[in-house]
Protein backbone atom coordinates (compact mmCIF):
# COMPACT_ATOMS: atom_id res chain seq x y z
CA UNK A 1 0.00 0.00 0.00
CA UNK A 2 1.47 3.26 -1.03
CA UNK A 3 0.92 6.61 0.65
CA UNK A 4 -1.46 7.67 -1.20
CA UNK A 5 -3.78 4.40 -0.62
CA UNK A 6 -2.69 4.74 2.73
CA UNK A 7 -4.50 8.25 3.33
CA UNK A 8 -7.63 8.10 1.71
CA UNK A 9 -8.59 4.89 3.60
CA UNK A 10 -7.57 6.29 7.20
CA UNK A 11 -9.92 9.88 5.81
CA UNK A 12 -12.55 7.49 5.44
CA UNK A 13 -12.40 5.83 8.53
CA UNK A 14 -11.66 9.06 10.20
CA UNK A 15 -14.72 10.17 8.83
CA UNK A 16 -16.97 7.73 9.61
CA UNK A 17 -15.38 7.80 13.07
CA UNK A 18 -16.84 11.43 13.21
CA UNK A 19 -19.65 10.80 11.83
CA UNK A 20 -20.93 8.46 14.52
CA UNK A 21 -18.65 10.44 17.17
CA UNK A 22 -21.01 12.91 16.82
CA UNK A 23 -24.24 11.00 16.11
CA UNK A 24 -23.59 9.10 19.64
CA UNK A 25 -22.36 11.24 21.14
CA UNK A 26 -19.70 9.08 22.22
CA UNK A 27 -17.15 10.74 20.36
CA UNK A 28 -15.52 10.35 17.49
CA UNK A 29 -11.61 10.83 18.93
CA UNK A 30 -11.92 7.80 21.11
CA UNK A 31 -11.78 5.60 17.95
CA UNK A 32 -8.87 6.96 15.94
CA UNK A 33 -6.01 5.62 17.98
CA UNK A 34 -7.44 2.07 17.77
CA UNK A 35 -8.47 2.73 13.93
CA UNK A 36 -4.78 3.97 13.03
CA UNK A 37 -3.19 1.16 15.67
CA UNK A 38 -5.37 -1.55 15.08
CA UNK A 39 -6.12 -1.27 11.29
CA UNK A 40 -3.15 0.17 10.15
CA UNK A 41 0.33 -1.06 12.29
CA UNK A 42 1.00 2.82 13.46
CA UNK A 43 3.14 3.29 16.02
CA UNK A 44 0.75 4.43 18.94
CA UNK A 45 2.60 7.77 19.85
CA UNK A 46 2.40 8.89 16.33
CA UNK A 47 -1.66 8.05 16.67
CA UNK A 48 -1.73 9.81 19.58
CA UNK A 49 -0.70 13.28 18.00
CA UNK A 50 -2.69 12.59 15.04
CA UNK A 51 -5.93 12.00 17.43
CA UNK A 52 -5.02 15.10 19.54
CA UNK A 53 -4.68 17.49 16.57
CA UNK A 54 -8.49 16.45 15.46
CA UNK A 55 -9.85 16.59 18.70
CA UNK A 56 -9.01 20.14 18.67
CA UNK A 57 -10.17 20.57 15.30
CA UNK A 58 -13.53 19.52 16.14
CA UNK A 59 -14.01 20.82 19.21
CA UNK A 60 -12.83 24.10 17.79
CA UNK A 61 -15.55 23.42 15.00
CA UNK A 62 -18.39 22.78 17.25
CA UNK A 63 -17.81 25.46 19.25
CA UNK A 64 -18.28 27.70 16.37
CA UNK A 65 -21.94 27.18 16.60
CA UNK A 66 -22.72 26.22 20.52
CA UNK A 67 -20.92 29.26 21.60
CA UNK A 68 -23.00 31.71 19.80
CA UNK A 69 -26.01 30.23 20.70
CA UNK A 70 -25.76 30.98 24.74
CA UNK A 71 -25.16 27.30 26.03
CA UNK A 72 -21.56 27.78 26.91
CA UNK A 73 -20.83 29.11 30.64
CA UNK A 74 -17.43 30.72 29.27
CA UNK A 75 -16.62 31.51 33.18
CA UNK A 76 -16.89 27.84 34.53
CA UNK A 77 -14.92 26.31 31.25
CA UNK A 78 -12.21 28.93 31.99
CA UNK A 79 -12.08 28.38 35.60
CA UNK A 80 -11.98 24.48 34.96
CA UNK A 81 -9.19 24.54 32.44
CA UNK A 82 -6.86 25.55 34.82
CA UNK A 83 -7.44 22.09 36.26
CA UNK A 84 -7.65 20.58 32.39
CA UNK A 85 -4.70 21.89 31.22
CA UNK A 86 -2.37 21.24 34.00
CA UNK A 87 -3.38 17.64 33.77
CA UNK A 88 -3.09 17.65 30.25
CA UNK A 89 0.84 18.99 30.58
CA UNK A 90 1.15 15.81 33.17
CA UNK A 91 -0.33 13.72 30.90
CA UNK A 92 1.55 14.67 27.50
CA UNK A 93 4.95 14.49 29.37
CA UNK A 94 3.83 10.80 31.13
CA UNK A 95 3.11 9.66 27.58
CA UNK A 96 6.92 10.40 26.64
CA UNK A 97 8.10 8.01 29.58
CA UNK A 98 5.32 5.44 29.88
CA UNK A 99 5.51 2.60 27.61
CA UNK A 100 3.53 2.27 24.52
CA UNK A 101 2.24 -1.16 25.53
CA UNK A 102 1.23 0.83 29.14
CA UNK A 103 -0.47 3.27 27.40
CA UNK A 104 -2.84 0.66 25.02
CA UNK A 105 -3.69 -1.13 28.02
CA UNK A 106 -4.79 2.39 29.66
CA UNK A 107 -6.23 3.17 26.21
CA UNK A 108 -8.45 0.34 26.35
CA UNK A 109 -10.04 0.38 29.79
CA UNK A 110 -10.68 4.22 29.31
CA UNK A 111 -12.53 2.83 25.79
CA UNK A 112 -14.34 0.12 27.81
CA UNK A 113 -15.35 2.94 30.39
CA UNK A 114 -16.56 5.66 27.89
CA UNK A 115 -19.72 2.80 26.65
CA UNK A 116 -20.92 3.50 30.16
CA UNK A 117 -24.04 5.41 29.50
CA UNK A 118 -23.24 8.59 31.10
CA UNK A 119 -25.01 10.32 28.74
CA UNK A 120 -28.14 10.60 30.62
CA UNK A 121 -29.49 13.88 31.65
CA UNK A 122 -29.75 14.34 35.38
CA UNK A 123 -33.37 14.18 36.98
CA UNK A 124 -34.21 17.96 37.61
CA UNK A 125 -34.04 18.92 41.20
CA UNK A 126 -35.38 22.14 41.64
CA UNK A 127 -35.98 22.39 45.23
CA UNK A 128 -31.88 22.08 46.78
CA UNK A 129 -30.79 24.39 43.88
CA UNK A 130 -29.79 27.12 46.34
CA UNK A 131 -26.48 28.68 45.94
CA UNK A 132 -23.76 28.03 46.50
CA UNK A 133 -21.05 30.47 48.37
CA UNK A 134 -17.97 29.56 46.36
CA UNK A 135 -19.89 29.48 43.07
CA UNK A 136 -21.34 32.79 44.28
CA UNK A 137 -18.20 34.52 44.85
CA UNK A 138 -16.78 32.92 41.57
CA UNK A 139 -19.53 34.43 40.00
CA UNK A 140 -20.28 31.05 37.90
CA UNK A 141 -24.23 31.59 38.16
CA UNK A 142 -25.39 32.26 35.05
CA UNK A 143 -28.94 31.18 33.03
CA UNK A 144 -29.23 29.52 29.49
CA UNK A 145 -31.85 30.13 26.32
CA UNK A 146 -35.22 27.46 26.72
CA UNK A 147 -38.53 28.20 24.63
CA UNK A 148 -40.22 29.93 27.45
CA UNK A 149 -36.92 32.49 27.45
CA UNK A 150 -33.60 32.65 29.53
CA UNK A 151 -33.40 30.14 32.56
CA UNK A 152 -30.95 30.90 35.80
CA UNK A 153 -29.12 28.33 37.47
CA UNK A 154 -26.54 27.53 40.17
CA UNK A 155 -23.66 26.37 40.14
CA UNK A 156 -22.59 23.85 42.77
CA UNK A 157 -19.65 21.59 43.84
CA UNK A 158 -16.57 23.54 42.65
CA UNK A 159 -13.94 21.85 44.23
CA UNK A 160 -14.65 18.32 43.02
CA UNK A 161 -16.01 19.85 39.63
CA UNK A 162 -12.26 20.84 39.75
CA UNK A 163 -10.50 17.19 40.54
CA UNK A 164 -12.50 15.46 38.37
CA UNK A 165 -11.54 18.02 35.49
CA UNK A 166 -7.76 17.71 36.56
CA UNK A 167 -7.97 14.19 35.97
CA UNK A 168 -9.89 14.22 32.78
CA UNK A 169 -7.06 16.55 31.42
CA UNK A 170 -4.39 14.12 32.45
CA UNK A 171 -6.34 11.45 30.35
CA UNK A 172 -6.65 13.66 27.58
CA UNK A 173 -3.16 14.19 27.16
CA UNK A 174 -2.08 10.86 27.80
CA UNK A 175 -3.76 9.13 25.33
CA UNK A 176 -4.60 11.81 22.48
CA UNK A 177 -8.50 12.31 23.30
CA UNK A 178 -10.84 14.87 24.30
CA UNK A 179 -12.08 13.01 27.52
CA UNK A 180 -15.83 14.89 26.92
CA UNK A 181 -17.31 12.14 28.66
CA UNK A 182 -15.74 12.73 31.89
CA UNK A 183 -15.81 16.55 31.29
CA UNK A 184 -19.70 16.05 30.60
CA UNK A 185 -19.58 13.86 33.95
CA UNK A 186 -18.04 16.18 36.25
CA UNK A 187 -19.95 19.25 35.51
CA UNK A 188 -23.77 16.99 35.05
CA UNK A 189 -23.10 15.11 38.44
CA UNK A 190 -20.64 17.16 40.78
CA UNK A 191 -21.27 20.41 39.67
CA UNK A 192 -24.87 20.03 38.52
CA UNK A 193 -25.17 22.29 35.61
CA UNK A 194 -28.17 21.77 33.16
CA UNK A 195 -27.25 18.99 30.39
CA UNK A 196 -26.87 21.24 27.59
CA UNK A 197 -24.36 23.70 29.63
CA UNK A 198 -22.43 20.87 30.68
CA UNK A 199 -21.98 19.26 27.21
CA UNK A 200 -21.11 22.23 24.98
CA UNK A 201 -19.24 23.75 27.97
CA UNK A 202 -17.18 20.31 27.66
CA UNK A 203 -16.61 20.85 23.83
CA UNK A 204 -15.44 24.16 24.49
CA UNK A 205 -12.85 23.03 26.57
CA UNK A 206 -11.64 20.34 24.82
CA UNK A 207 -9.72 22.43 22.54
CA UNK A 208 -8.07 24.30 24.87
CA UNK A 209 -7.17 21.25 27.12
CA UNK A 210 -5.76 19.16 23.83
CA UNK A 211 -3.78 22.40 22.60
CA UNK A 212 -2.00 22.19 26.11
CA UNK A 213 -0.77 18.66 25.45
CA UNK A 214 -0.40 19.32 21.31
CA UNK A 215 2.80 21.71 22.36
CA UNK A 216 4.37 18.88 23.95
CA UNK A 217 3.66 16.35 21.32
CA UNK A 218 4.64 18.91 19.02
CA UNK A 219 8.08 19.11 20.23
CA UNK A 220 8.36 15.45 21.08
CA UNK A 221 7.96 14.91 17.26
CA UNK A 222 4.82 12.72 17.72
CA UNK A 223 2.41 14.98 15.31
CA UNK A 224 3.35 13.70 11.77
CA UNK A 225 2.00 15.86 9.01
CA UNK A 226 1.15 13.02 6.27
CA UNK A 227 -0.69 11.23 9.35
CA UNK A 228 -2.51 13.64 10.68
CA UNK A 229 -3.48 15.35 7.41
CA UNK A 230 -5.80 12.50 6.32
CA UNK A 231 -7.21 11.97 9.92
CA UNK A 232 -7.86 15.46 11.07
CA UNK A 233 -9.54 16.22 7.59
CA UNK A 234 -11.96 13.27 8.09
CA UNK A 235 -12.96 13.58 11.65
CA UNK A 236 -13.97 17.30 10.90
CA UNK A 237 -16.26 16.69 7.74
CA UNK A 238 -17.47 13.52 9.30
CA UNK A 239 -18.38 15.32 12.82
CA UNK A 240 -19.73 18.41 10.92
CA UNK A 241 -22.04 16.26 9.08
CA UNK A 242 -22.49 14.43 11.86
CA UNK A 243 -24.02 17.75 13.83
CA UNK A 244 -25.92 18.29 11.03
CA UNK A 245 -28.33 15.32 10.47
CA UNK A 246 -27.97 14.99 13.92
CA UNK A 247 -31.43 16.56 14.32
CA UNK A 248 -34.66 14.85 14.25
CA UNK A 249 -31.94 11.28 13.79
CA UNK A 250 -33.32 8.02 15.65
CA UNK A 251 -29.43 7.38 16.51
CA UNK A 252 -30.60 4.21 19.52
CA UNK A 253 -29.59 1.54 16.97
CA UNK A 254 -26.51 3.19 15.55
CA UNK A 255 -25.44 4.30 19.74
CA UNK A 256 -25.37 0.20 20.53
CA UNK A 257 -23.86 -0.26 17.67
CA UNK A 258 -21.34 1.62 17.74
CA UNK A 259 -21.01 1.12 21.44
CA UNK A 260 -20.17 -2.74 20.58
CA UNK A 261 -17.51 -1.52 18.65
CA UNK A 262 -15.29 0.42 20.87
CA UNK A 263 -16.17 -2.27 23.71
CA UNK A 264 -14.27 -4.82 20.61
CA UNK A 265 -11.84 -2.09 20.12
CA UNK A 266 -10.88 -1.46 23.65
CA UNK A 267 -10.91 -5.71 24.81
CA UNK A 268 -8.23 -5.75 21.64
CA UNK A 269 -5.98 -2.66 22.98
CA UNK A 270 -6.14 -4.00 26.37
CA UNK A 271 -5.28 -7.83 24.46
CA UNK A 272 -2.34 -6.25 22.31
CA UNK A 273 -0.92 -4.21 24.81
CA UNK A 274 -0.75 -6.92 27.33
CA UNK A 275 0.24 -9.26 24.77
CA UNK A 276 3.15 -6.55 23.67
CA UNK A 277 2.23 -6.93 20.21
CA UNK A 278 1.86 -2.68 19.94
CA UNK B 1 -21.74 47.74 36.92
CA UNK B 2 -25.37 46.63 36.09
CA UNK B 3 -25.99 43.00 35.74
CA UNK B 4 -27.56 43.75 32.25
CA UNK B 5 -24.32 45.53 30.94
CA UNK B 6 -22.54 42.34 31.89
CA UNK B 7 -24.97 40.30 30.44
CA UNK B 8 -24.12 42.19 27.28
CA UNK B 9 -20.30 41.88 27.18
CA UNK B 10 -20.18 38.62 27.88
CA UNK B 11 -22.46 38.19 24.70
CA UNK B 12 -20.37 40.42 22.44
CA UNK B 13 -17.44 38.27 23.66
CA UNK B 14 -19.32 34.69 22.99
CA UNK B 15 -20.08 36.29 19.52
CA UNK B 16 -16.07 37.37 18.84
CA UNK B 17 -14.86 33.70 20.35
CA UNK B 18 -17.09 32.31 17.71
CA UNK B 19 -15.53 34.09 15.04
CA UNK B 20 -12.31 33.67 16.17
CA UNK B 21 -12.65 30.27 16.29
CA UNK B 22 -14.45 29.57 12.78
CA UNK B 23 -11.44 31.63 11.01
CA UNK B 24 -8.89 29.29 13.03
CA UNK B 25 -10.24 25.99 12.34
CA UNK B 26 -11.07 27.33 8.28
CA UNK B 27 -7.97 28.70 7.18
CA UNK B 28 -5.69 25.54 8.92
CA UNK B 29 -8.23 23.16 7.31
CA UNK B 30 -7.68 25.01 3.89
CA UNK B 31 -3.91 24.76 4.41
CA UNK B 32 -3.60 21.36 5.41
CA UNK B 33 -5.62 20.25 2.59
CA UNK B 34 -3.81 22.13 0.15
CA UNK B 35 -0.43 20.93 1.59
CA UNK B 36 -1.83 17.37 2.04
CA UNK B 37 -2.71 17.56 -1.92
CA UNK B 38 1.06 19.14 -2.71
CA UNK B 39 2.47 16.29 -0.32
CA UNK B 40 0.29 13.25 -1.86
CA UNK B 41 1.39 14.44 -5.51
CA UNK B 42 4.56 14.08 -5.11
CA UNK B 43 4.68 11.38 -2.46
CA UNK B 44 1.70 9.48 -2.98
CA UNK B 45 3.51 6.38 -4.64
CA UNK B 46 5.99 6.27 -1.87
CA UNK B 47 5.36 3.58 0.62
CA UNK B 48 4.52 4.52 3.82
CA UNK B 49 6.42 3.42 7.31
CA UNK B 50 4.92 4.50 10.85
CA UNK B 51 5.18 1.10 12.18
CA UNK B 52 8.47 2.04 14.33
CA UNK B 53 8.36 5.75 16.03
CA UNK B 54 11.37 7.90 15.01
CA UNK B 55 9.82 11.08 16.06
CA UNK B 56 9.40 14.07 13.51
CA UNK B 57 12.73 15.97 12.00
CA UNK B 58 13.76 18.64 13.90
CA UNK B 59 12.37 21.02 11.24
CA UNK B 60 8.42 19.76 11.81
CA UNK B 61 8.89 20.42 15.61
CA UNK B 62 9.46 24.29 16.03
CA UNK B 63 7.59 26.73 14.99
CA UNK B 64 11.04 27.98 13.01
CA UNK B 65 11.42 24.55 11.70
CA UNK B 66 8.18 24.54 10.23
CA UNK B 67 7.71 28.34 9.12
CA UNK B 68 10.86 27.44 6.50
CA UNK B 69 9.56 23.63 5.28
CA UNK B 70 6.46 25.50 4.66
CA UNK B 71 8.04 28.71 2.96
CA UNK B 72 10.29 26.06 0.79
CA UNK B 73 7.19 24.61 -0.77
CA UNK B 74 7.51 21.14 1.38
CA UNK B 75 4.05 19.76 1.70
CA UNK B 76 4.85 18.58 4.91
CA UNK B 77 6.28 21.80 6.11
CA UNK B 78 2.40 23.23 4.64
CA UNK B 79 0.67 20.86 6.15
CA UNK B 80 2.52 21.34 9.43
CA UNK B 81 1.98 25.31 9.31
CA UNK B 82 -1.75 24.29 9.14
CA UNK B 83 -1.73 22.02 11.89
CA UNK B 84 0.32 24.84 13.94
CA UNK B 85 -2.46 27.32 13.51
CA UNK B 86 -5.24 24.83 14.50
CA UNK B 87 -3.38 24.26 17.67
CA UNK B 88 -3.21 28.00 18.32
CA UNK B 89 -6.51 29.00 17.48
CA UNK B 90 -7.59 27.76 20.74
CA UNK B 91 -4.60 29.45 22.27
CA UNK B 92 -6.04 32.77 20.87
CA UNK B 93 -9.17 32.16 22.15
CA UNK B 94 -7.75 32.00 25.43
CA UNK B 95 -5.79 35.75 24.73
CA UNK B 96 -8.84 36.93 23.58
CA UNK B 97 -10.60 35.88 26.62
CA UNK B 98 -8.38 37.83 28.90
CA UNK B 99 -8.31 41.07 27.09
CA UNK B 100 -12.47 40.30 27.96
CA UNK B 101 -12.34 39.79 31.35
CA UNK B 102 -9.64 42.70 32.13
CA UNK B 103 -12.51 45.14 30.02
CA UNK B 104 -14.71 44.00 32.49
CA UNK B 105 -12.32 44.64 35.45
CA UNK B 106 -12.95 41.12 36.47
CA UNK B 107 -9.28 40.30 38.32
CA UNK B 108 -10.28 36.30 39.33
CA UNK B 109 -10.67 35.53 35.87
CA UNK B 110 -8.31 37.42 34.48
CA UNK B 111 -5.98 35.83 36.94
CA UNK B 112 -7.61 32.34 36.04
CA UNK B 113 -6.84 33.12 32.35
CA UNK B 114 -3.70 34.37 32.91
CA UNK B 115 -2.90 31.04 34.20
CA UNK B 116 -4.61 29.12 31.90
CA UNK B 117 -2.77 31.45 28.95
CA UNK B 118 0.86 30.52 30.92
CA UNK B 119 0.47 26.68 30.53
CA UNK B 120 -0.40 26.81 27.15
CA UNK B 121 2.51 28.90 25.83
CA UNK B 122 4.75 27.37 28.20
CA UNK B 123 4.24 24.35 26.36
CA UNK B 124 4.14 25.49 23.06
CA UNK B 125 7.46 27.19 23.26
CA UNK B 126 9.04 24.24 25.24
CA UNK B 127 10.66 22.72 21.84
CA UNK B 128 11.56 25.87 20.49
CA UNK B 129 14.67 26.53 22.80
Amino acid sequence: MNILAMSGLIWLGSLLAGLLGSLTGLGGGVVIVPLLTLGFGVDIRYAIGASLVSVIATSSGAAVAYVREGFTNIRVGMLLEIATTLGASLGAVLATVVSPNAIAVIFGVVLLSSVYPSGRPRPARESDDRPDPLATRLRLDSSYPTAEGARAYHVHGVPLGFAFMAVAGALSGLLGIGSGAMKVLAMDQAMRLPFKVSTTTSNFMIGVTAAASAGIYLSKGYIDPGLAMPTMLGVLVGSLAGARILAGAETRVLRVVFGVVILALGLEMIYNGLTGRL
Amino acid sequence: MSPSRRMLTDERMEQIISLLLLVGVVMAGVIVFAGGIYYLVHHGADVPDYRVFRGEPVELRSLSGILGAAISLQGRGIIQLGLLLLIITPVARVAFSLLGFARQRDRVYVIATLIVLGVLVHNLTSGFR
